[in-house]
């Protein structure tokens, strides 16, 4: 999808001047509360009217201000809001239906069953929204969503008001989403740990300008961008090489092999790989008495330091890292751009099928 | 149930039961979009609001009056709703129900906005994201949310109605089978000579009627809030 973006907005006493424009298949909408990533979600789906702004979305415009303003109704733009918004006198079934019976054309009997199966809904169609738990009514709303054939879809922080356990109960339907569905999304968020799993794209806005955006594997090692945003860390794409008997996945990339836990996806496939900016540790030579299964070699390619701490950024072959250690041990071992330095790893995070 | 009540008294009862509920069924279409721009329109809502809530608050004879200044039979209004569509209110039950869903007006009224107010606003714009238009919003989603409301103030007004004395008897007058209401019938049988003990029966049978329709009201109430 192509999703261009140009609004100027005043509320109260914050000003919305953002301009982007992304063609990844989930794009992250990042940034801290109150930047105005929910003003952004609203005058995509036609909720809000900003005054000034054009919004096209595959070419087809939505608003293009003064001339041009598609109402919410007739946008084909699905919302999955944080707070579920779930009818409370309909069943789930209604719920469901609700936008299917608007949409035109529908999807057919199929796609509600594919659906209402993909996120676990069948146990709970004739139930009422105030029985549900959070997540219940955030996979409801979600189906309800995708089941009114929107062109895309906007999840504004979806996971946002659910706890830690609820979360991860989610974070999965939201991948295989992601995968099986051919259907561009905007994920609001400023959750790192989501925007790292789901993200093909991130914009990240603060204060109501959009700071920087790119693909997700160049800007979350992005030294500057992602300022004031920790854990910094580094996200890619790897080949499962083989696997090994003793448990363990060898994954290869620009940089080299990763020795990791065993990973369910089959020798060939590729998956998506993180590593954590704390997770790393520099090593001037390299170790080899350690318990650490990956040591990679490295050139220090930029350094950020603050009073007390050390954002190195290595490239590792042609995939950027970033690490996170003390400033005193920067200067300690004197790590400057173009010294040759090994990677440890303490852990490494295979986040999905990519 | 001749046996029971006067054919007189049943008549008095029937009235009073048709002119309540043509009342408060008119006047709900108006109490309930009222009731949405009070609670939608800060500004226009709080003015208008203080506006539908005088018939509360002025002596029902008042409004018996004003009603009779504009619905009158040589009154702007009252003569022109005559001659162009026959419709007439003066000495007619139907002048009763107008006066009885005035003055109930502003009880429906409330009872709805209530209920619009304690619903969450984002519902209406997530119904928009999923293709509903204005018409279908109102029907699908603020209709139902404002169920609760519109059932607990249509018995209010209701039970309310039974009781309108003052507004009725002066803007259509006492006239038994036409305008003779429960209230208006017990007037009528104290002015009487010897007639207490009619005014007693009917006294007793307006306070069952109203018995019935207050826990009525409350039952219904408490089963849609749960």
């Amino acid at each position: 999808m192509s999703l261009e973006v140009f609004l100027r907005h005043k509320m109260g006493g914050f000003a919305l001047d953002a301009e982007f424009a992304t063609h990844g298949k989930v794009t992250a909408l990042f940034g801290p509360s109150g930047a105005g990533k929910s003003t952004v979600v609203a005058a995509i789906a036609g909720l809000i009217r900003p005054r000034q702004g054009r919004i096209a979305l595959d070419g087809r415009v939505l608003t293009d201000l003064p001339h041009l303003f598609v109402p919410a109704e007739r946008r084909r733009v699905g919302v999955v809001f944080q707070d579920a918004r779930l009818f409370p006198a309909m069943s789930v079934r209604n719920n469901l239906l609700f936008g299917w019976r608007r949409a035109e054309p529908k999807a057919d009997a199929a796609a509600i069953a594919r659906i209402t199966e993909l996120l676990g809904l069948t146990p709970l169609l004739d139930r009422r929204p105030r029985g549900l738990s959070g997540g219940e009514k955030s996979r409801v709303a979600l189906g309800r969503a995708l089941l009114a054939s929107p062109g895309m879809l906007l999840l504004d922080e979806p996971l946002a008001s659910l706890d830690a356990g609820r979360r991860a109960e989610i974070l999965p339907y939201l991948e295989r989403l992601a995968r099986q569905e051919n259907l561009p999304m905007l994920y609001v968020s400023h959750q790192v740990e989501e925007v790292a799993r789901l993200a093909d794209e991130i914009v990240v806005i603060e204060n109501g300008r959009v700071k920087a955006q790119g693909p997700v594997f160049d800007l979350l090692t992005d030294l500057d961008a992602v300022v004031g945003v920790p854990p910094l860390g580094a996200v890619f794409e790897a080949v499962v090489q083989e696997h090994r008997p003793d448990n363990l996945s060898l994954l290869a990339f620009s940089g080299g092999v990763l020795t990791v836990r065993r990973v369910p996806q089959a020798a060939g496939a590729r998956v998506r790989v993180r590593l954590r900016a704390e997770d790393i540790m520099l090593a001037l030579k390299e170790p080899k008495a350690i318990s650490a299964n990956n040591v990679l070699a490295c050139v220090v390619n930029a350094i950020r330091e603050s009073d007390d701490e050390a954002d190195v950024q290595l490239m590792c072959g042609s995939t950027r890292l970033v690490a996170r250690i003390t400033a005193a041990s920067r200067a300690r071992l004197d790590i400057k751009p173009g010294l040759a330095v090994y990677a440890v790893v303490k852990s490494v995070t295979v986040e999905r099928g990519a | 149930m001749t046996d029971i009540l006067t054919p007189a008294e049943i008549t008095a009862l029937g009235l009073s039961l048709r002119v309540s509920g043509v009342a408060v069924a008119c006047a709900l279409p108006f109490a309930f979009l009222t009731a949405i721009f009070v609670a939608r329109r800060p500004l226009g809502g709080t003015l208008l609001g203080g506006i539908v809530h005088l018939p509360l608050v002025l002596p029902p004879v008042a409004v018996g009056y004003l009603l009779l200044v504009v619905f009158g039979a040589r009154a702007p209004v009252g003569a022109w709703l005559d001659q162009t569509l026959g419709v007439r209110f003066v000495f007619s039950w139907t002048g009763a129900a107008l006066a009885s869903g005035l003055i109930t007006f502003p009880l429906q009224v409330r009872a709805i906005r209530l209920a619009l107010e304690s619903a969450d606003p984002g519902l209406a714009d997530a119904a928009r994201t999923l293709g509903a238009r204005r018409f279908d919003r109102l029907l699908n989603i603020t209709v139902p949310l404002a169920l609760p409301g519109i059932v607990s103030g249509l018995i209010t007004a209701f039970a309310a109605s039974l009781g309108e004395f003052g507004a009725i008897i002066t803007f259509v007058s006492n006239i038994p089978g036409e305008t003779q209401t429960l209230p208006l019938a017990i007037y009528a049988a104290l002015q009487a000579p010897g007639g207490e003990a009619e005014a007693a029966r009917l006294c007793v049978l307006s306070i069952l009627l109203a018995l019935i329709f207050l826990s009525a009201g409350e039952i219904t109430f408490r089963r849609i809030w749960r």
